[in-house]
């Protein structure tokens, strides 16, 4: 795998949100630091999972990387070439080949558009851009084949998502992220608003999808059980902060981060016995706010190993074994 | 029973694969009330449109022999009771009794006027191409009124049809300006925000503090008097509509604000959708149920108001023929008492409200996919 040109490429990249006050004219009064410098790649055909709790700016992640939101500072790379910088006709051409899978199934289908309209609406779009060439029988065709592809009969092109389970209705969203044929898919939390039973079968979906196309997938999860199914990479994020990424494997079998290990602690197993002996370690207090600017370790409020430097260093992510990066001070030498 | 089946398989098949407008016109038909309103609409300005034909005569000719006359049948038997093939009207003369004052009509079953078809009567423009003299339906001489005539002996059917272009017409200008106006500001203001926004909504509070009437006075007075009918006819047109566009700009506003952070919105950003092609395709489908219901609903705003300005002298003026107008003639008590029929142009303005209020209903359960089928 390792072999393989990365797809995406995020360095450095800062998303901050600004804050205003004032009645009648606003000025900035400070910033909600959402990411706060983070790095990873992505490389084809991979999934690169990313967890952590709510808020820690998993979501706007990967807005950014799909360009929703303009970031503060860094820049994004697919395939060598910097989303960030391009102009609107340029990021429209590139984009073709990042799309989205949303959490809400409900709230990411328009309720007023059928089926057909909603799958078929990017490739309008394009063709209407002349970024793709089709006929309106082949647009219709590809519709068809979308739905029969996510496992949806064609015949209910003209319902509305209303009609559909929520299963059903991830599936359209699928479909239509689908459409233009992408390279990867950010998948943010797409099946966080499931059921048990419907998870399973869209992370199949998603699976079968990966292998038959070549899909790399940024799969936005905060429950660990799922990002170990399907990830083969997995990024660890605490807010705005990447603080350990590692080959699925590795991770799961030894965490090295404080944080990562406290959230591997809290995920339940399905083996009484050993769920018994687990040992689990409780973070004390709540996430931090995000809206001040840190001078040490972001984990360092609520960090059971924290010593005396990290208050006032900023830990950098360490290549601690080969696909083993950590952001912590307990690794490696200080002071680099 | 096998047959039966077959065919609840194929509707339930054809359902699948009907479009949008096509369930919503499935919808629609099963509103009867609204489609027979929609019927009656469309009679009302198909006649309008072809109102120079139609009517039977000249909506100003006026005719001293027959001031105030009581509206008429047209009838197939007579007296005897015996049956005529071709329907006639019975000829009326006026006496005037000295005792009391008042001039009443007398039938004279003597004289028949026969109605024929297309029959030569009053010249008139048919729609500004060409004269002629042909109308739909009438007598050889003047002589039949079906709803009478008012105190300069105009027949008030010809009246009512001349009216019924500007009332009828005035609301679906007005509705279409003020329409125009409530989703573009409301729009841009929910979309952009910001200072915007704050400036749109002051300005929508500011206008909407104005008391109407008042307000309509003082823009009605504007209007300079030298002005054509026509002018007059769409400077009313958009005093109406400066004052109509704020509450929907208003809804649409608040709309816009709550949907334009939904995911779905997202997608279509994230497909690289235009501004125009969120607003247009995404958001505004999102509420059309609640756009076609407000817009059916102020049409009879519009004639409600076009009607009370010109019945208050301020709107339209004669020699302007609307419904307005001609209710003003309906002003004094004594008139009322002796002439009733002269509200006959109040019973259009009715019926026609009710009409545009059931369709509106109708529409807005056909257009909402939510309803159950």
């Amino acid at each position: 795998m390792s072999n393989k040109q990365p797809l995406l490429e995020v360095k450095d990249v800062k998303l901050h949100f600004p804050i205003e006050d004032g009645v009648l004219f606003k000025r900035q009064v400070g910033a909600i630091r959402a990411i706060d410098g983070i790095s990873f790649t992505v490389r084809e055909g991979e999934t690169l999972g990313i967890v952590g709790e709510s808020g820690c700016g998993k979501s706007t992640t990967a807005r950014a990387i799909a360009q929703l939101h303009p970031v503060t500072e860094g820049n994004i790379y697919f395939e060598g070439k910097d989303l960030t910088k391009m102009s609107t006709k340029e990021l429209l051409a590139t984009r073709k080949n990042i799309q989205m899978v949303f959490q809400d199934p409900y709230a990411s289908l328009n309720p007023r558009m059928t089926v057909r309209t909603i799958i078929s609406e990017p490739l309008n779009i394009y063709v209407k851009r002349r970024l793709l060439e089709m006929s309106q029988t082949e647009i219709e065709n590809r519709v068809e084949e979308l739905m029969e592809i996510v496992g949806l009969s064609r015949f209910y092109k003209n319902r509305y998502p209303h009609e559909f389970s929520g299963g059903q209705r991830q599936r359209i969203g699928i479909a239509r992220a689908l459409a233009l044929n992408p390279k990867i898919i950010l998948a943010d939390e797409p099946v966080s608003a499931l059921d048990v039973s419907i998870q399973s079968q869209i992370l199949n979906l998603l699976k079968d999808l990966q292998k038959e196309f070549g899909l790399a997938y940024v799969f936005i999860a905060h429950d660990l059980a799922v990002i170990e199914y399907i990830s083969n990479r997995v990024a660890v994020m605490y807010l705005g902060k990447l603080v350990e990424i590692a080959d699925s494997v590795l991770l799961y079998k030894n965490p090295m981060h404080p944080y990562t290990q406290a959230l591997m602690s809290a995920a339940p197993i399905p083996d009484p016995q050993i769920e018994k002996n687990r040992k689990r370690i409780i973070l004390k207090g709540d996430v931090p706010s995000p809206d001040k600017e840190r001078i040490g370790c972001y984990f360092y409020d609520r960090c059971p190993k924290k010593m005396e430097y990290c208050k006032t260093h900023i830990p950098p992510m360490k290549d601690l074994v080969k696909g083993h990066q950590v952001a912590c001070w307990l690794y490696g030498k200080k002071g680099e | 029973m096998i047959e039966k089946n077959k065919t609840e398989k194929i509707s339930a098949e054809k359902l699948n694969i009907a479009s949008q407008w096509k369930l919503m016109r499935w919808k629609f038909y099963r509103h009867k009330v609204a489609v027979f309103s929609l019927i009656l609409l469309s009679f009302f300005y198909f006649v309008v449109i072809f109102g120079g034909f139609i009517s039977p005569y000249n909506a100003r000719q006026n005719d001293i022999r027959y001031k105030n006359a009581p509206p008429q049948r047209i009838r197939f038997f007579d007296e005897d009771g015996k049956f005529h093939f071709r329907p006639f009207v019975y000829g009326i003369e006026a006496e005037f009794n000295d005792k009391t004052f008042q001039t009443l009509y007398i039938r004279k079953t003597d004289v028949k006027h026969p109605v024929y078809l297309f029959v030569k009567g009053d010249p008139y423009q048919f729609w500004g191409l060409f004269t002629t003299d042909r109308h739909l339906f009438g007598t050889e001489e003047r002589a039949m009124f079906l709803m009478g005539t008012d105190r300069m002996g105009r027949d008030l059917l010809s009246r009512i049809i001349y009216g019924g272009r500007l009332s009828l017409t005035i609301g679906l200008v007005g509705i279409a300006c003020s329409f125009l106006l409530g989703i573009t500001i409301g729009g841009i203001s929910g979309y952009y925000g910001g200072r915007i926004d704050r400036f749109i909504q002051r300005t929508i509070e500011t206008i909407r503090s104005i008391p109407t009437i008042p307000l309509w006075m003082v823009l009605s007075i504007a209007l300079p008097p030298y002005w054509s009918v026509v002018k007059v006819y769409f400077g009313i047109v958009i005093i109406l509509s400066l004052i109509g566009w704020t509450g929907l700009a208003r809804v649409v506003r608040g709309k816009f604000m709550a949907l334009r952070k939904e995911d779905f919105v997202m997608a279509a950003i994230l497909n690289g959708a235009s501004e125009k092609k969120i607003i247009f395709q995404q958001l505004l489908p999102s509420f059309s149920s609640h756009i076609i219901a407000s817009l059916t609903l102020s049409v009879p705003g519009m004639i409600l108001g076009e009607t009370a300005l010109s019945f208050l002298g301020l709107g339209l003026q004669a020699p302007a023929i609307s419904w307005g107008v001609l209710l003003k003639d309906a002003q004094q008590i004594r008139v009322l008492a002796n002439t009733p029929w002269i509200l006959f142009p109040g019973l259009f303005v009715i019926i026609t409200i009710l009409a545009f209020n059931f369709v509106g209903d109708g529409i807005r359960d056909a257009a909402d996919p939510y309803s159950a089928i």
